[in-house]
Order: structure tokens, then C-alpha cells, then sequence
């Protein structure tokens, strides 16, 4: 069990979605970020789709009303145990009673919270994701707030150094994958989607300027905000299904960027849709950022989705080995 | 001579016919494939869509499929190896798809009509001309399909709209329509799963719960059912 101290708004439990519903209307939802999320849950012995926490407004503080193990993954939030910082992207044994605190990150927008053995409340439609819009999952269909307390399932600890062990945050492990700029400016990869041609020459500048992510943006979608680029007619289609990552240019000339909490059908032109494997770079991104489009090909995502592929069966298989070896030190 | 003189005619015909028909595939993102049926709305077009959607549902490489107005999206488990080769086999699958007719349930769904959550009745009136007492027996009277589901949790889009009340959508959404709020969103009607934002127009009530996230299956609609409403209240 844990118990949550301190909490502001639209923190949730969240796994890697629901999935089989999106013909009913249901919207996936899930950890924006779902490469951190994975890396936590394998950092504390789970498969990686557990329930863990997703923290995106601060302070967060939570006791432990029993010994488990944590990870904390995501954005850098100096987080502490009992007042005694932890580095990020961390797994570390905790006893009953310990405090964890989490604090603003200086830079990206989620972090994530797993616990060996997974938060267990009970799975609606197959998933522990919490739909605030649909008002299910994860704890009674709404955000966390203080007193709140949260069973964590399976048996607990397992072997870990005493000071904990952590993973190579992806930026680092996995920097030559995903392009970085020189100005700080995240560059996310898209491919055109089914209306992009009717933008004509306008589409150039859908790539080229730099998009500020609008207060208008949350879970469901990010909106953007920069030089409008228009239709030279207004196009309404018909209502078709969309995933996270679409582009939608509504008649503002604006882009709308679905995630998480999207809805599963829309009839705005599509302009782009961002590759999967990035996804998790733009749930991390900040109200007030800058973001740039670039063009890319399922070959390139190919290529990154297979590096990321590699990184976490690296983190996968090195925990269990890590937990034996200490295991046959104690035994010695 | 003649052999020629036939194919001079039967290829023209058949060249148009193909590229009429042709569906158009585009994708989002890199797993997510959206088939669109050409020309206009049709139960056709519907129909034909649920065909296709029936025929790729075994294909183990499919994580979800999302029929929509006319369209499909196929959402895949991962990015395919070959794009050009999967967008191949869709249309394909299209070519060879013809028509399922769902043999959906009926739905009864009772109504009071106008009232307090009957804003936008008198704007419809206005836009079509008709008095109240018209447009709500003319929504009573329709026999309606399920054309899909999405946008909200169990919110089915529902064909069968008579033309004459056939409203566009609202400039300026409402910012908190009622859950339950019978709606006309262009051709289509449907009533409103969650309280929020709504860009439909109101014309009534219904407390029948489409959506129970608990049940198996949690919609109360699938595509292919019948829709009746039927008037309960007539408040005007």
C-alpha cells in the first residue's frame, strides 16, 4: 500500500493503454510517455505495461505503508527519499514509513512512479489506465489526491544494491536515434497524412517554423501555436477513426497534436501524423515549447523503433542478473 | 475488327469504373492505415466498408480496427516491414470486399423533446423553416442505422436523418451539453455519452445510459443496429 501525502491535479494511474475499444469510442490512454513508463516497470522486476504512477503536476509526496521497490523514471524531478536525493531513471529498495518526494522538473513535463509488483487497482476494458474524460480506471476514473491510498501488488522487494541501481536515461542511451537541435527546440518526426497534399505550397511552412505549444494542452492533445497555414477552401470530412501522433489543421490554421486521451475519431484535415517512436519525446514536452515538424520515413522509424527495442530487452535482462549476483554475494 | 471494336469500347468503361471505385489509403503516423470508400455517403459505401473490415479482422498483425463514416482505420501492432506491400493487400481486400448487411438488434430509445436541454431547437426551426411540432415528429419518425461508433465513449453516429432536418454543425460549440442530449450534427443525429463540449444541435433528452464501462460489451450500440426514438415528452 501506498498512501499519497500531497498531490496537485491530473496526476494518474496510467499502463500503456486500452486497447479493442477504439470502435466504441473508448480513447487508449495511457502514460504519455510509455518508453519511461516501460523502463520503470523493468527496473523493479515487472513486464513492462504494469500501472505505475504518471506525475505531471508538483509537489507529489507519498509514504510507503510497506517494504517494496520503486523506480522513478521521466522527467528529472529531484526526487527524494526521506530527504536523501535519488538520481533519476533510479530503482531503489524502500521500507514502510519512507517518504518519496517529487518536485517541478526544470525541464520535461512526466514522471513516472512503478512499483514492484504494479499498482493494483482492478483493470476496466483491459487496462488500468485511468480515462478522466470516460471517468474509468485507474483509481475510480479520476486523479489522485491526498489521502488517497493505493495497493501495489505481488510480493515486494527484490535483490537490489542497497543504494539502488539505475538505467541510462534513452536521451543519452539512445541520443543518436533521435534528432536534437541546437537551440533546444524538440524535433519531432512526422510523416504526411490524407489531406497534406490540399495544403499545396503552404504545407513548406508546416516544416520549417517553429510551433510553441498553446496552455490550451494537456493529455487529449497538444495545440499549437504559430503563423497559420490555411486550405484555400475548408474541407469538412467525414468522421473517420485517428490515433495519437495525428496532426490536424482545424480552420484556425493552427495544428491540433491528438495524444493520449485523444479522441478516437475527428474530421479535421490530417496534415502529418507523428512517427510511434516519438511519440514519447513529445508526451514529455512542456506547455510553452518549442517544437519543429520533420519529415521523415518509415524506414528512419524503423531503424529508431528497433534501437529502443534493444534498450529495453538490455535493461530487461540485466535486472534479474543484476538481483542474482547479489544474491550469490549474500550467500557467500 | 470487331474483336478490336470491343475492346475500344469495353476499355474506356472499365478504366472508369476502376478508378471511381478506387478507395484512397492514407496513412497516419506509421501503423495506422485509413481506407476511405469513394463517393458520395451511401448505406452502400457502409456496407461495403463493413465488408472489408470483416475480411482483414483475422490478420494477425491487427491491433485494432476503427470503422468510421465510410472509412476504416486499421490500426496495426507495429510499424509493417513493408508499408507498400500492406498498403497493397488493403486494396486488395477492397477490391474483393462487397457488402455485408449487419443484422443489428433495435434499439428503442425514448425522448422528451424540447424542454430545458432543447436549446438549439428553435435555431433549427429557424434554419429549416419548419415549426417545432415538425422537426421533432419528423426525428421521431425516422428509422435510423448505426453507422459507427467513436468520438466519445459508446456515441453512435446515426444515419437515416430526414433531409429537411438536416442541420450543419454549430460555429460555436456549447461548453456543457448534457450527457444524454439528442443531438443533429449535419446529416447524422445521435445522442451525446459525455457532458462537455458539443458542437451538435439539441433538440431533446434521453436517459437510456449508452455506455456502462462495466457491461460486456460497454456500448449499448454497434454499427448495423436500428435506432428508434421514441417521443416520451414532447415539451414545446
Amino acid at each position: 500500500m501506498i498512501e499519497v501525502l500531497q498531490t496537485g491535479p491530473l496526476n494518474t494511474v496510467q499502463d500503456l493503454g486500452r486497447f479493442g475499444f477504439r470502435n466504441a469510442g473508448v480513447t487508449s490512454s495511457g502514460a504519455m510517455d510509455r518508453l519511461a513508463l516501460s523502463v520503470g516497470n523493468l527496473l523493479v522486476g515487472n513486464d513492462k505495461g504494469e500501472a505505475a504512477l504518471e506525475v505531471q503536476t508538483f509537489p507529489f509526496r507519498l509514504r510507503f505503508d510497506r517494504d517494496t521497490t520503486v523506480a522513478i523514471t521521466g522527467a528529472d524531478c529531484d526526487a527524494r527519499l526521506d530527504g536523501r536525493r535519488l538520481p533519476p531513471w533510479w530503482a531503489i529498495a524502500v521500507s514502510a514509513d519512507q517518504v518519496l518526494e517529487l518536485d517541478t522538473p526544470r525541464r520535461s513535463a512526466r514522471a513516472y512512479l512503478s512499483f514492484a509488483g504494479g499498482i493494483d487497482v482492478s483493470p476496466v476494458m483491459g487496462s488500468r489506465s485511468t480515462s478522466l474524460r470516460g471517468g474509468f480506471g485507474g483509481l475510480e476514473g479520476r486523479f489522485l489526491a491526498a489521502n488517497d491510498r493505493l495497493d501495489i501488488g505481488g510480493a515486494g522487494t527484490f535483490a537490489l544494491p542497497p543504494h539502488g541501481f539505475g538505467a541510462k536515461p534513452p536521451e543519452a542511451a539512445l541520443a543518436e536515434h533521435f534528432p536534437t537541435s541546437d537551440d533546444g527546440t524538440l524535433l519531432v518526426r512526422a510523416i504526411p497524412a490524407g489531406e497534406y497534399a490540399l495544403f499545396g505550397a503552404e504545407a513548406e511552412r508546416f516544416w520549417t517554423q517553429t510551433w510553441k505549444i498553446s496552455s490550451q494542452s494537456d493529455r487529449t492533445g497538444y495545440r499549437l501555436s504559430g503563423e497559420p497555414i490555411r486550405l484555400a477552401s475548408p474541407v469538412e470530412l467525414r468522421s473517420h477513426g485517428v490515433v495519437p501522433g495525428v496532426v490536424q489543421m482545424p480552420p484556425s490554421g493552427e495544428p491540433i497534436v491528438q495524444m493520449s486521451d485523444a479522441n478516437t475519431a475527428g474530421g479535421y484535415p490530417k496534415i502529418a501524423g507523428v512517427i510511434d517512436v516519438d511519440l514519447w519525446r513529445l508526451g514529455q514536452a512542456r506547455i510553452g515549447g518549442r517544437i519543429r515538424f520533420v519529415q521523415s520515413t518509415v524506414a528512419e522509424a524503423r531503424a529508431a523503433e528497433r534501437a529502443v527495442q534493444a534498450y529495453l530487452e538490455d535493461i530487461r535482462s540485466t535486472v534479474p542478473m543484476l538481483g542474482q549476483a547479489l544474491a550469490g554475494m549474500v550467500r557467500r | 475488327m470487331t474483336f478490336a471494336q470491343e475492346k475500344a469500347l469495353s476499355t474506356p468503361a472499365s478504366v472508369s469504373t476502376a478508378s471511381a471505385e478506387q478507395p484512397k489509403i492514407s496513412v497516419i503516423g506509421t501503423s495506422a492505415y485509413l481506407i476511405e470508400a469513394p463517393g458520395a455517403f451511401d448505406l452502400a459505401a457502409q456496407r461495403r466498408i463493413w465488408a472489408l473490415a470483416h475480411a482483414v479482422e483475422p490478420w494477425p498483425e491487427i491491433r485494432e480496427l476503427v470503422p468510421g463514416v465510410t472509412n476504416l482505420l486499421v490500426i496495426l501492432k507495429r510499424t509493417p516491414e513493408e508499408p507498400e506491400q500492406f498498403e497493397a493487400r488493403l486494396r486488395h481486400e477492397w477490391d474483393c470486399a462487397r457488402s455485408i448487411d449487419l443484422t443489428g438488434k433495435t434499439v428503442d430509445i425514448p425522448v422528451t423533446y424540447g424542454g430545458e436541454h432543447a436549446t438549439d431547437l428553435a435555431a433549427v426551426c429557424d434554419y429549416t423553416g419548419l415549426t417545432d411540432r415538425e422537426v421533432v415528429r419528423l426525428h421521431w419518425q425516422g428509422n435510423y442505422t448505426v453507422v459507427a461508433l467513436g468520438s466519445a465513449p459508446g456515441f453512435g453516429y446515426l444515419h437515416g436523418l430526414d433531409p429537411r432536418i438536416h442541420m450543419p454543425r454549430k460555429t460555436v460549440p456549447s461548453l456543457r451539453m448534457l450527457k444524454g442530449t439528442v443531438t443533429i450534427g449535419g446529416m447524422q443525429t445521435g445522442v451525446s455519452v459525455l457532458t462537455g463540449p458539443n458542437g451538435w444541435n439539441s433538440i431533446g433528452f434521453a436517459e437510456l445510459p449508452m455506455f456502462d464501462p462495466m457491461k460486456d460489451p460497454p456500448a449499448l450500440l454497434a454499427p448495423g443496429d436500428k435506432v428508434r426514438f421514441v417521443p416520451e415528452r414532447i415539451e414545446l
